[in-house]
């Protein structure tokens, strides 16, 4: 193939996939009745005519979409950080140390592997909704049942992740175990050997799960639809709920979804290398 | 001092793993076996009655009394076949292309991701928007026909909607595949290309020669993952259609969520989804004895 030809198929196809979303951050800015007459030509994807944040403005005094945001934050940040402290525990148990029970373990580990949240998101209401909880009420402790409508159901589910056990455990293996070994002849409890020597050694590792374990979490969409109906806990994919009925108002609906889109978008221009490195990584498992 | 060590190294095995251990019993091990088991019951979210076993009745009734099941199977097969194929394959072509020695290669694999990082809802909501009647794709096609082209709600046209739904799924997800391929492309050592082309092969004989076997391993990879993710098609529906119209984009997880959550019948919901997993399970079985060799 000529280059020629080359650089023409990727431009061709780069506008494929660039179209809607410019569309979309173009389209916020304008108000309801140009977004429909600009469509029929180039207009559609230019930012002229009544340029403006009323969309935004619009979306702000519509839904809480700042508590929407602040929410998707709290869980998505707690669902990576405490994930890789217990995945990488984990992991580290797994390959570098020998002890009975970590066959079990690991084959515990690998058959959660295969299965897809979609396969237990049913019964896993049923359960959620009989499990003990205990909460302040009127400055009391109480013990009562039953987990809708909290943090902890959007959260604590998601922490554990087989598939980051292995990716730590895969990545642990490759540390040469004499230092181990010299560390334990000084005197360094296995503890210690992982949080100041496998921990240090292993940051690309972290930001890979940090990265495959971060977009799920903030796109979580099925889970908390079914188990939040709280406004006040609810993640920002969730809140869009509000849009999905009123199909008129498309300035402010494209208005919320830029400014959910546009967090993760800039995340990952930032970290490209990172993101690309990282999903190349999960296609080892095959 | 030896089996101290040992007993040690033991305690702190299990210590180490514990929580990871617990919470994967807790929140997918008990909720696979929960599953299995309240799909021979009758219960519900919120019952007057007491729960009880009722054998095989979920799965006859599926079977035999619920149309909108065995079309929501059909559909999802159907959406499948024609997604794994279509999404491996343009997925390669995209990896060929951005691994070429060019300068820009990486800016264009930056922008054939992007689609990727974007939330399904988003995608979804989004491209509900440029499907409608007096939306972009039809007024791009107004266009291109000279006028020729009066819009069509592809969305509310049974025998269009599960095409749209399929295109919009490609789109996002295809350069995630991109990289996958990408990686086992840049497994294949340069020494065989330059091998081949001294022996005189072309490009399309390099690519059949030497690119393609070395990517079996890949290959059975991105197929199986694509087929999985495939058979989970939820979110798209929830958004964009709602299973309509008559049923014609209703799949198997979203029959399940239906009944099983929205309707309350966690017992019915659980046996759709105990279907859905028996599927997945075919599939990695299939992957297993495709790559039993290399085990």
């Amino acid at each position: 193939m000529s280059r020629r030809w080359i650089y023409l198929a990727m431009t061709g196809l780069a506008v494929f996939f660039l179209f809607p979303l410019v569309f979309m951050f173009v389209s916020s800015l304008k108000p309801d009745g140009q977004i429909l007459s600009d469509v029929g030509g180039w207009r559609a994807f230019l930012p002229v005519g009544d340029i403006s944040f009323r969309n935004y403005a619009g979306v702000f005094e519509r839904v809480p979409v700042g508590r929407f945001l602040l929410n998707s934050l709290l869980v998505t940040t707690v669902i990576v950080g405490a994930g890789l402290v217990i995945n990488s525990m984990a992991g580290f148990a797994i390959s570098r140390m020998r002890w009975t029970g970590r066959r079990v373990v690991l084959s515990v580990v690998i058959a959660t592997l295969i299965v897809p949240f979609e396969t237990i998101a049913v019964p896993m209401v049923y359960w959620v909704s009989q499990l003990p909880t205990l909460l302040f009420q009127n400055g009391r402790l109480v013990y009562d049942f039953g987990w809708l409508d909290t943090y902890e159901v959007q959260i604590i589910p998601f922490i554990a992740n087989g598939f980051s056990v292995f990716l730590f455990a895969q990545y642990f293996s490759t540390i040469p175990a004499a230092i181990d070994e010299a560390a334990r002849i000084d005197g360094a409890g296995w503890f210690t050997i992982y949080r100041k020597i496998a921990v240090p050694l292993s940051g690309p590792a972290f930001a890979t799960v940090a990265i495959l374990t971060f977009l799920p979490a903030w796109n979580q969409y099925l889970w908390p639809s079914m188990v939040v109906q709280d406004e006040n806990l609810r993640p920002v994919m969730v809140g869009m709920q509000y849009f999905f009925q009123d199909t008129t108002a498309w300035g402010e609906i494209m208005a919320y979804t830029s400014m959910i889109t546009l967090p993760v978008l800039v995340v990952f221009l930032a970290f490209q290398r990172a993101f690309v490195s990282s999903v190349a990584a999960s296609g080892v498992k095959g | 001092m030896i089996r101290a060590d040992l007993r040690s190294e033991r305690r702190a095995g299990w210590a180490m793993t514990a929580p990871a251990v617990l919470l994967l019993l807790a929140f997918l091990i008990v909720p696979v076996i929960l599953g299995f088991v309240l799909s021979f019951t009758n219960a519900r979210l919120i019952s007057p009655e007491p729960t009880s076993f009722t054998g095989f009745d979920n799965f006859v009734r599926a079977f035999t009394a619920d149309p909108t099941f065995f079309r929501s199977l059909l559909n999802t097969f159907a959406f499948a076949a024609v997604v794994v194929p279509v999404q491996a394959g343009f997925g390669l072509v995209l990896a060929i292309l951005v691994n070429q020695k060019i300068r820009g290669a990486v800016a264009f694999r930056v922008i054939f991701f992007i689609p990727v990082v974007t939330s399904i809802v988003v995608v979804s909501i989004l491209w509900k928007f440029l499907y409608q009647p007096d939306g972009l794709i039809n007024s791009f096609i107004d266009t291109i026909s000279f006028g020729a082209w009066h819009g069509m709600a592809w969305l509310n046209d049974p025998g269009t909607a599960l095409t749209a739904i399929i295109v919009l799924s490609v789109w996002q997800a295809v350069g995630f595949h991109m990289l996958i391929w990408l990686s086992g492309l840049q497994t294949i050592p340069e020494e065989l290309y330059e091998a081949a082309r001294i022996d005189g092969a072309g490009s399309w004989r390099q690519f059949r020669d030497v690119t393609w076997p070395c990517l079996r391993p890949t290959r059975v990879f991105v197929l199986i993952t694509i087929t999985i993710a495939a058979l989970g098609l939820f979110v798209q529906i929830d958004v964009m259609t709602q299973g309509g119209p008559v049923d014609s984009t209703s799949t198997l997880v979203y029959h399940a969520v239906r009944m099983g959550y929205r309707q309350q019948q966690i017992g019915y919901g659980s046996a759709l989804s105990l279907v859905f997993f028996v599927l997945v399970l075919i599939v990695a079985l299939v992957q297993r004895y495709l790559t039993r060799d290399e085990a």
